[in-house]
């Protein structure tokens, strides 16, 4: 052990302790750093009397401020509610058109509807609305189901092809190839049929065998010229817009062994006040009729 | 430990591991007790190999048992490459999904937990190991208590350290965050702590030394509360003691209190106390000088260890949590400031009359500026602590940002001063290899620090502030995935940052490779026309 000595740099005298080579000042706490302590502390004790916490045995202080989280966010949401019930009482009684024809009820519909649409529409039809393959582009003049305010309005209150809402939309294109209802060189050529009626690039031959099968089987929904039908659900094939792909396999896939999206019926999770704001905005994109 | 009951005790460990891999409910569990029989055969083989039958071992015994403290070194480095490299791929994985290769084995969720174990059990973990066995042995005079046994904890925590990591990959998990381990592993990792406490606290027993040094306060503290908040964070019942599957102990709320106690104080008494013990014998042994307060070093030391394990509850601000709880998490964290500026004060202040050195010694550098980010996290804590800061910060990248200026900045660097202090003198160097290499290692590492640090502060603001961004009519103004998209760039800042830390480490294990081999790369001093009195 070393004995006591002053530090020569410093002008503090060592403790005496010694380990390792290693030494220590006896330096006093420095002034700033213990006054800040104290601060905290009174602080500290301060906030522990204005809000809940201590506990007991049965439940916690409550502070003299009477603090609560929980009160805290119900009233900002309530006054947020109220900011806004102004026009949301307005669109829960006004029908559609009348929404859509009032400046201010349009306004805050579309701003609402926007809203809404991030949060729960985006992650299949993409942020801009743009869709997806398999997701509608909501932006443009062609439509599954509609795209009158009504018909939007019904297809996002009951959904498509979901199963728990009974007035869901519904449709079903066979399975042609996995039920084997057609051959595959009957597909493929219905297949060159589609691609004609697209106007894209085909093998004529084909396409003339093709168009029989395409009258038979496939014209009963979407038409003798491809032009589809909302009624149904039937996608228009005479334009260059397509929903699992428009080269020749996908459509000879999507003949042989369809696939069917589904869309949640959205009543049962928004209030109605939220699917009109939905429907208006929707509707606002561009393609609404 | 008799070579006679070394091999027993291994075979006996490694039959019993055969039969738990017969007997294993999944297949899991049966990968875990293979890993524990190659452990075992290994460990068996390799002392068949160079046993003596001539008992003289201990003949020549040396002072100290320094040798777990070379394995400590190298497997700091090896962990600390692997931590990093994991760290920059799922940094990338972030920024470019991609990444994830569509392989549950590469899938951003299980190599997630395989960086923060690696980093802060493999990496810190084998740096505290190792330091404090070296810091207790000098600072006590006297060799390491219960003979081997320091080996046992060494390797026992090296096979703890492979069935979490090969856990994570495989998809075991109990899914609390830095306790991933399921129920047997914790088992495993609780009898080789207890021996690391009984090492630990037979050295201070037998110290030749009349006081115990801070340095050894604080890693007594690190040791004891880690136990503590690993047994009780831990509690779960196996499903089968021949499955992986537990469940825990508690649910809901208390679940998420138990584990943010934990999960903060991991933070408090593994990755502050700890290094802290770290900091206090090798700041004032490569500076030269007397630590600066002993005082203080007392007062923050109490006020430290007493206050921290309250904190843990700031983790749960605006949660199910009740008012009462969140309060106490908050004041508690704001009166730890000053008790943890105590350290950085002693730090700092240690350097008083040697600041000089700086400019020529890049070792003593690493340790300040560890010490300087240390100042800089232990008050970004408390700040983020407050609710209403708290309220724009919690869930973002700034969260993120905050955790990693203390891990690169503090824990990384304190830990790379400290290897390169231990390594000449654990393979009897004069210096290390190059000193200049150490000076690109310091650059590098503090770079990609900054990089990190203030891209995720600014996407962590911005991502606060789009969530809770409305409209003047009252409406949500982003979607999730637009804040995700506005990420993109500070993500790649981020990983090109973490990139920079990496290469940095690596620059770290190519000098103690050549150090090792007793290489000298004679460099020029560095800070260049250093005085020439300094060498008279």
């Amino acid at each position: 052990m070393a004995d006591i000595e002053r530090d020569e740099h410093s002008g503090t005298d060592t403790t005496g302790h010694e380990w390792d080579g290693i030494k220590e000042l006896n330096t006093p706490l420095p002034k700033w750093w213990l006054w800040t302590f104290y601060a905290t502390c009174i602080w500290a004790l301060g906030y522990v009397i204005l809000y809940p916490a201590i506990p007991l045995i049965n439940s916690a202080t409550t502070g003299v401020l009477g603090y609560s989280s929980r009160a805290e966010v119900a009233q900002e949401l309530s006054e947020a509610a109220a900011e806004q019930s102004v026009y949301i009482d307005r669109i829960r009684t006004s029908s559609l058109e009348q929404i859509r024809s009032d400046q201010d009820l349009f306004t805050f519909a579309v701003a609402g509807g926007r809203s809404a649409f991030a949060v729960n529409c985006s992650q299949c039809h993409g942020s801009g609305a743009a869709g997806a393959a398999g997701y509608p582009n909501l932006n443009d003049d062609e439509w599954l189901w509609g795209g009158t305010l009504d018909d939007i309005h019904l297809t996002i209150a009951h959904g498509v092809r979901f199963d728990d809402d009974d007035e869901t939309r519904y449709s079903e294109m066979p399975a042609f190839g996995r039920d084997e209802m057609l051959e595959k060189t009957e597909i493929a050529d219905i297949a060159q049929h589609v691609l004609a009626l697209s106007n894209q690039e085909h093998d004529g031959e084909a396409a003339g065998r093709g168009a029989i099968g395409y009258s038979d089987n496939c014209a009963a929904c979407h038409g003798e010229n491809g032009a589809g039908d909302q009624f149904q659900g039937a996608p228009a094939l005479g334009d260059a817009i397509w929903f699992y792909g428009s080269d020749g396999a996908s459509i000879r896939t999507q003949i042989a062994n369809p696939k069917h999206g589904v869309m949640p019926a959205w009543a049962h999770r928004l209030d109605e006040a939220t699917v009109k704001q939905l429907t208006v905005f929707v509707h606002s994109l561009g393609g609404g009729e | 430990m008799g070579t006679v009951a070394y091999f027993i005790s291994l075979g006996l460990a490694a039959l019993a591991a055969v039969v738990l891999a017969a007997k294993a409910h999944d297949g899991l569990f049966a990968a875990h007790a293979w890993i524990v029989i190659i452990a075992c055969a290994i460990a068996i083989i390799w002392r068949a190999r160079t046993v003596s039958f001539g008992g003289a071992s201990t003949a020549g015994q040396e002072k100290y048992l320094d040798g777990v403290v070379r394995a400590g070194a190298i497997a700091t480095i090896f962990w600390g490459l692997a931590g990093f490299l994991v760290g920059v791929v799922i940094a990338f994985q972030l920024a470019y999904p991609a990444l994830n290769l569509d392989l549950p084995w590469t899938s951003f969720g299980r190599l997630r937990p395989l960086h923060t174990s690696a980093v802060v059990f493999a990496f810190g973990g084998n740096a505290l190991l190792c330091t404090s066995f070296y810091v207790v042995q000098r600072t006590c005079q006297t060799r390491l208590a219960l003979g081997n046994a320091a080996w046992f904890v060494f390797w026992g925590y090296q096979l703890f350290i492979v069935l979490a990591a090969t856990g994570y990959l495989l998809g075991i998990t109990q899914s609390k965050e830095y306790a991933e381990p399921e129920w047997y592993v914790d088992l495993w990792l609780t009898i080789v702590w207890v021996v690391y406490l009984l090492v630990f606290l037979g050295t201070l027993l037998k110290r030749k030394e009349p006081h115990i040094y801070v340095a050894n306060w604080f890693f007594l503290s690190f040791i004891v509360t880690v136990a503590m908040l690993h047994v009780v964070n831990n509690l779960s019942v196996p499903v089968s003691f021949l499955g992986t599957k537990s469940y825990v102990l508690f649910a809901g709320v208390q679940d998420a209190l138990t584990q943010w106690w934990y999960g903060h104080n991991a933070v408090g008494f593994f990755l502050t106390a700890g290094f802290l013990g770290i900091m206090y014998y090798f700041v004032p042994k490569r500076a030269g000088r007397p630590v600066y307060s002993y005082r203080l070093s007392i007062v923050h030391f109490w006020s430290l260890i007493f206050l921290y394990i309250w904190a843990g509850p700031h983790h749960l601000h605006y949660t199910a949590l009740p008012d009462w709880a969140q309060t106490l998490g908050m004041v508690f964290s704001i009166m730890l400031w000053m008790p943890s500026w105590g350290g950085m004060i002693n730090g700092l202040m240690t350097l008083s009359g040697a600041w000089d050195k700086l400019r020529t010694d890049p070792v003593l550098r690493m340790m300040v500026i560890s010490v300087a980010f240390y100042g800089m996290s232990t008050f970004e804590g408390p700040v983020m602590s407050i609710k209403a800061v708290n309220s724009l910060s919690h869930y973002t990248d700034w969260t993120i940002g905050h955790v990693h200026s203390g891990a690169l900045g503090w824990v990384g660097m304190v830990s790379f001063g400290a290897i390169y202090f231990l390594v000449p003198k654990l393979w009897n160097r004069t210096e290390m290899y190059s000193l200049r290499l150490v000076n690109w290692h310091f650059w590098l590492a503090t770079l990609g620090i900054v990089l990190y640090a203030s891209s995720m502060w600014v996407s962590g603001i911005m991502q606060g502030l789009m969530w809770r961004a409305y409209d003047a009519l009252g409406f949500l103004e982003y979607s999730f995935a637009e804040t995700v998209a506005a990420m993109h760039p500070f993500y790649v800042i981020r990983g090109l940052g973490g990139l920079l830390y990496l290469t940095g480490g690596l620059i770290m294990a190519y000098n103690m490779v050549r150090t090792i081999r007793g290489d000298d790369r004679a460099d020029a001093p560095v800070g260049d026309a250093a005085p020439a009195q300094s060498a008279a």
